[in-house]
């Protein structure tokens, strides 16, 4: 017993000595190593920095007078129409009902795409008759199944939802079926050698052991989603931010395209972020490797 | 007949690779005892983690039989818990629900009558879990463990359901050799204590011969069992046997025997050539 515990103190021991590395050494290697680590504070800079940055080079760009302002607004001018949009033309309407549309298109999706793929994932015959349809669809662009979705549908709020619908769908199914086939072989063997039947192997082993992934997939196709919803709204409809966005070149409102522009990217920002921190909170055994 | 806990008969197994036909076994025959301790070596391709994997009902066989008390097997089941070489243990789970999983598959829990079999359960993993010392860390997940520690975990997992044979495929391949002394150790013990009729594949002889009753040395092209050997040591086994004269004797002969067996030879000549390029 005494001989088994000071394994565990060696272990611990083994790894204190790591990180109590030398510091002279580690500052120089710290930067460039091939896949090194970076203090926390120093990756916030960065991150910061590389946000920030594109941002001064526009205004630095507008503010010398080197663009027309009618084709090249500055922040500022970016900024002014936002509070205007905000106080007069109905931006909250504008993103409520951009983000109904996304996440009814999205949740739908995902509804459907999560058994699908699970199944696709564990049973052969399920895969064999299904993917090879899947790949074929997934790659009819989506977005030339706007005329069609407006001649079935129409243009109110299901066309919308039906073309994110189609966007992410066939995508999520392949990844989830991927996400569910990477669960290593040994767990579900481990599972089987207990004793376990089918439905607990699906169950206890495969769903928890590729929830992490799928919450990932989730993620990536979320950004594809947004994507989707501003084809949708460009072309078929009269509300949200990409009618918004249209409706603006139409009437040569620059500032209001740079506007509508930046807020997509930073709603899908906060969504990412969103799903990170969540993945961080379900799966806190994932980091302490 | 019924003094066998499992009984190999003529298995053979082959499989189709690249549209060829590869026999990975051919005729394999063997009677394990029960609580006997038998530990198979050879080299690769011999078929040894194949026929392992047979006996615990993953891999299907193309002929023969394999008899476990008396009964045909037929996939996998309780009776024949396995660890594995590579790391099976269940991220998600902290230790103790990972050597607890089995109370959540139902073939476990109908065997559970009350309250007292629940408590008894409970008292098992407590036990095993100090068993393997790894009382302080009931709560850490498998990713703050060491490798060691780790299949320590997949061990008591294993033993959790009391399977009366314990099925192991080079669990401990991936440890170093001073973590390894301690394991063979510990399996000797839960060997004894559990009574369990273990099979334990390895590529290590010393180990092979350490923690074996028989050690059964496979041969490759096609897989069968070549010889097989009684290892000449008391029951209760210590480190310094290992350093005995009949051991390194029975070392000597199994290693001579594998390197006869696998087909493979150091070229002398190609590393004179070497050699001389280096020079």
């Amino acid at each position: 017993m005494t001989a088994q515990l000071s394994i565990a103190s060696t272990a611990t021991a083994a790894t204190s000595i790591e990180s109590e590395a030398p510091a002279v050494y580690q500052r120089r290697a710290r930067w460039w190593t091939i896949r090194g680590e970076l203090p926390r504070t120093t990756v916030w800079m960065l991150a910061g920095a590389g946000l920030v940055s594109p941002f001064i080079l526009w205004w630095a760009y507008t503010a010398l007078g080197l663009a027309d302002p009618l084709f090249m607004p500055g922040p500022g001018a970016v900024l002014e129409r936002l509070g205007r949009w905000w106080t007069s033309e109905g931006l909250l309407t504008d993103i409520g009902i951009s983000v109904w549309r996304v996440m009814t298109g999205f949740g739908a999706s995902a509804l459907l795409a999560l058994p699908l793929g699970l199944y696709i994932g564990t049973y052969r015959p399920v895969q064999a008759f299904l993917e090879p349809l899947t790949d074929f669809i997934r790659y009819m662009p989506a977005v030339a199944f706007i005329p069609l979705v407006m001649l079935w549908v129409g243009i109110d709020e299901g066309s919308k939802v039906l073309i994110i619908f189609i966007g992410t769908f066939f995508q999520m199914v392949l990844m989830v079926a991927e996400d569910v086939r990477r669960v290593p072989m040994t767990q579900i063997e481990a599972a089987q050698t207990m004793g376990a039947s089918r439905s607990e192997i699906v169950k206890l082993v495969i769903l928890p052991s590729a929830r992490p992934a799928i919450l990932d997939t989730l993620r990536i196709t979320c950004g594809w989603a947004w994507t989707y919803l501003v084809v949708a709204e460009l072309v078929a409809a009269n509300s949200g931010l990409g009618y918004a966005i249209l409706k603006a070149q139409r009437y040569m409102h620059t500032d209001k395209i740079f506007a509508g522009i930046l807020l997509i990217g930073l709603i899908g920002l906060l969504t990412d972020q969103a799903f990170r921190w969540l993945s961080r909170r379900a799966f806190p055994w994932r980091q302490q490797a | 007949m019924t003094d066998a806990k499992i009984r190999i008969q003529q298995v053979g197994k082959t499989f189709v690779s690249d549209r060829r036909e590869v026999e990975a076994l051919r005729s394999v025959s063997l009677d394990v005892r029960p609580n006997e301790f038998i530990t198979f070596v050879g080299a690769s391709g011999c078929g040894k983690s194949t026929l392992l994997r047979i006996i615990a009902g993953l891999e299907t066989l193309s002929r023969g039989e394999i008899l476990l008390d008396g009964k045909t097997i037929d996939g996998p089941g309780v009776d024949r818990a396995m660890v594995f070489q590579h790391y099976s243990l269940y991220p998600w789970l902290n230790v103790m629900k990972n050597i607890k999983f089995c109370r959540q598959l139902k073939v476990i829990s109908d065997t559970v009558r009350g309250d007292g079999d629940v408590e008894t359960a409970s008292g098992r993993a407590d036990a095993l879990l100090s068993l393997m010392g790894l009382g302080q860390f009931a709560d850490a997940y498998p990713s703050q463990l060491s490798g060691g520690m780790q299949q320590r975990v997949a061990i008591a997992r294993a033993l959790m359901p009391k399977p009366a044979t314990l099925l192991m495929d080079e669990p401990f391949g991936a440890l170093d050799a001073q973590t390894r002394e301690v394991m063979h150790d510990l399996i000797r013990h839960v060997h004894k204590l559990e009574k369990t009729t273990i099979l334990f594949v390895t590529h290590d002889v010393e180990e092979a011969i350490y923690l074996g009753n028989r050690v059964v040395l496979m041969a490759p092209r096609p897989g069968r069992i070549d010889s097989i050997y009684e290892v000449p040591l008391p029951a209760q086994r210590d480190q310094d046997m290992k350093l005995a004269p009949e051991f390194t004797a029975l070392k000597r002969e199994i290693l001579g025997r594998i390197r006869e067996t696998s087909g493979m030879q150091t070229d002398l000549d190609q590393l004179a050539k070497l050699t001389a390029i280096a020079g």
